[in-house]
């Protein structure tokens, strides 16, 4: 760590770890209910858990996003961040519009959109939040000694992200319109503006980690993230086809969507391309496996998995069903989750003065999330197709099809607990380094990985 | 070789190209092709009371309608045609709160008239144009044994 400002990312990833536990539980009482043991509904009925699986989802993604900005900016710009009381204010205001959000949905209090059940005041005070969260982050890259690409890249991905959020706060009376805009939120962040920040991100790791040049690497990332526009922006059609949209989103979706994966491989390549230069010096191995598994398991959820139900003519059965849950966990988990692992993963060391790099718990964690969750999205695998068969193509009841697949969410339920202990290894870890100290101050990372050429 | 400067105009120039064109289709689709498709015109009172209802509930956490919310219950784009509106207002003033074959939907105390509009939102949602979904099952009936 160079600045002591950069200590700030703390706050933001412990919350991060606190909110993904929260996800965890509330995914179990889904899972639970699926298998037919719904014993909550009385008072966490399934609509109340599923927004608040989701969202926690989102909040601890941005949290760990934001924390990783606050860490790598300054370290970019080569200053400390400009204001740390501000920062301040701005993670506790967040941690408590988070938390006013998330009891609100067990009273009722949102609005039925998906991915976006926060009500609209508190939209309001999220947009204020983020505002204060990009000033703080453009001040300081603006001040900056040095401007790098990889800290644009990561800023325009956040300012965007911010933007994107603003369609999705108008109301309309049409459903269709509705969903039309709220793609433009949920779309348009995951399979654009989250794909510049996850390249910004992978693009500081690997500079850092494989101690290639900058300037090699930076290249690379404007290809992949320019491959990301090219088809996430008209892939958006694939949202379209059966949502009241006009039937030539049949096309330019089907087209531009199937193009998406390209993307992600680009990303795979990247990433390993770098690794294979670079000279696999630097101590901490767990940082890289998660950086590596991050560009390789997203190719796979989001990439493969999705281009699995992306042609318009798959798309009109698996529409809507449990095959969509399967594409959502993996590619969550491969692109975004598993980034914010690594970015702690690379960070606490150097927050805390504390070398854990390479223990036993450390690669535990790491195979018994990432096994699990492939184990879990095999189990939504199973259950999905059934579905589809089942309601889709034979025509039975979809209470009757829901039955039928309950055996499948008992291998979800076991799948999450192999998932589960992996996690909470990993947060063990996380406790071990404890809190990030000033004695950890240096003005360059010491390893030898960054000295190659 | 490519090099940095080229990869940068790249991506400024691809990003800003089909951001234009994305605009350009999305303002058709609003302007034309949804409004046809969903008949706008037809968006009653009635129905903006039910869409209302629909979200203040959150029925999507449970259900999917035009395929899109959770997986947990009955997708319910054509339920109208399905069931009819007396199953729906069975189902909406459950006294218990509904569900027999084996799940839960949460107990409401709709008044009347909010029933006649998730009534009314249904039925306007039954008549929309989403390019062929709800696909009809493909597969013929099982082979019944000839006696
Ligand atoms: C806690 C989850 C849950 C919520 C929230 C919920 N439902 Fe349901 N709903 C169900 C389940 C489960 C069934 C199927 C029950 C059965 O058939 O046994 C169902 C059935 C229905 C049906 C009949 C569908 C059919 O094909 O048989 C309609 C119509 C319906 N719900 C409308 C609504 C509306 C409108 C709302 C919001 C005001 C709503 N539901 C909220 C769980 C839910
Ligand atoms: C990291 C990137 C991605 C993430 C996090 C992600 C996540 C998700 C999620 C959560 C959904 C469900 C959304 C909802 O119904 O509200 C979804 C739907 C979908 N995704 Fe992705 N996705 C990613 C990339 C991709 C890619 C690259 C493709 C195509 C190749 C794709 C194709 C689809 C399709 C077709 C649907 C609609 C499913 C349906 O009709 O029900 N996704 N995605
Ligand atoms: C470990 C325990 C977990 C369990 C048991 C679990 C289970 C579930 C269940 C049952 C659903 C609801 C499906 C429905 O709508 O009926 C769901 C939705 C979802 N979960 Fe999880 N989950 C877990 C962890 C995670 C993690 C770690 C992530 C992200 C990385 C995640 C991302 C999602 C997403 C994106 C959806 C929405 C999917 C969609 O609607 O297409 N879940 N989960
Ligand atoms: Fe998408």
């Amino acid at each position: 760590m160079k600045f002591t400002s950069q200590k700030i990312a703390y706050h933001f990833f412990a919350l991060a770890m606190l909110l993904l536990v929260l996800q965890i539980i509330y995914g179990f009482i889904m899972g639970f209910a699926h298998m037919g043991f719904d014993v909550l509904h009385d008072y966490i009925p399934f609509n109340a858990a599923s927004a608040t699986h989701k969202n926690l989802l989102v909040v601890w993604i941005l949290s760990g996003f934001m924390g990783a900005a606050y860490f790598i900016i300054p370290d970019e710009s080569d200053r400390e961040l400009w204001s740390v009381p501000l920062a301040k204010l701005q993670f506790w205001s967040f941690a408590i519009v988070g938390v006013i959000a998330v009891a609100g949905f067990h009273v009722g209090w949102w609005e039925g959109r998906k991915f976006l059940e926060i009500p609209r005041p508190l939209d309001y005070l999220v947009a204020g939040n983020v505002i204060l969260f990009l000033v703080i982050i453009l001040m300081t890259l603006l001040k900056g000694k040095q401007q790098t690409t990889t800290s644009w890249v990561l800023t325009m991905g956040l300012v965007f992200a911010a933007l994107l959020y603003l369609p999705g706060m108008i109301y309309f009376d049409n459903l269709s319109v509705d969903s039309f805009f709220r793609w433009w939120v949920v779309h348009l962040w995951v399979e654009g503006v989250w794909e510049l920040i996850m390249g910004g991100i992978l693009a500081y790791l690997l500079i850092k980690l494989t101690g290639v040049d900058r300037e090699v690497i930076e290249k690379w990332l404007y290809v992949v993230v320019g491959l990301t526009f090219l088809s996430g922006i008209l892939g958006t059609g694939h949202h379209y086809y059966y949502t009241g949209g006009p039937s030539y989103w049949l096309m330019i979706g089907g087209i531009f969507s199937a193009l998406e994966p390209l993307a992600f491989l680009a990303m795979t390549v990247f990433a390993v391309q770098m690794y294979r230069k670079g000279n696999k010096k630097h101590p901490n191995k767990l940082a890289l496996y998660w950086t590596m598994s991050t560009a390789i398991v997203s190719f796979l959820g989001a990439g493969l998995l999705g281009l699995a139900h992306t042609l318009p003519g798959v798309n009109l059965y698996t529409h809507g069903t449990l095959v969509t849950a399967m594409h959502g966990h993996l590619a969550f988990w491969g692109a975004y989750a598993s980034l914010v692992l690594a970015i702690i993963s690379y960070s606490m060391p150097l927050m805390t003065g504390r070398n854990i790099f390479d223990n036993r718990i450390g690669h535990l964690a790491f195979w018994c999330a990432n096994i699990g969750m492939i184990a879990m999205t095999a189990a939504f695998a199973a259950a999905g197709v059934a579905q589809v068969y089942l309601e889709r193509i034979a025509g039975y009841d979809f209470m009757t099809v829901a039955n039928e697949v309950k055996p499948h969410f008992f291998v979800l339920i076991l799948a999450a607990t192999l998932f589960t202990t992996g996690i909470v290894l990993f947060i063990i870890n996380f406790t071990k380094f404890g809190k990030p100290t000033d004695e950890a101050l240096q003005s360059e990372e010491q390893f030898e990985a960054l000295k190659t050429a | 070789m490519l090099s940095k400067k080229q990869a940068k105009i790249f991506f400024l120039g691809g990003t800003i190209l089909f951001m234009l064109i994305f605009v350009g289709i999305s303002v058709h689709s609003l302007m034309v092709g949804i409004p046809e498709n969903t008949n706008a015109s037809e968006i009653t009172d009635q129905v903006r009371l039910g869409k209302q209802l629909w979200d203040h509930n959150n029925c999507m956490g449970c259900h999917t309608i035009m395929g899109e919310g959770a997986y947990y219950a009955p997708e319910l784009t054509r339920v109208y045609s399905r069931r009819g509106e007396t199953y729906i207002q069975a189902v909406l003033t459950a006294p218990e709160g509904w569900g027999f074959r084996g799940r839960k939907m949460v107990k409401y105390n709709f008044t009347e008239n909010e029933v006649a509009g998730l009534v009314a939102f249904l039925k306007w949602m039954d008549k929309t144009n989403l390019n062929g979904f709800p696909a009809p099952p493909s597969m013929p009936p099982p082979l019944q044994p000839v006696n």
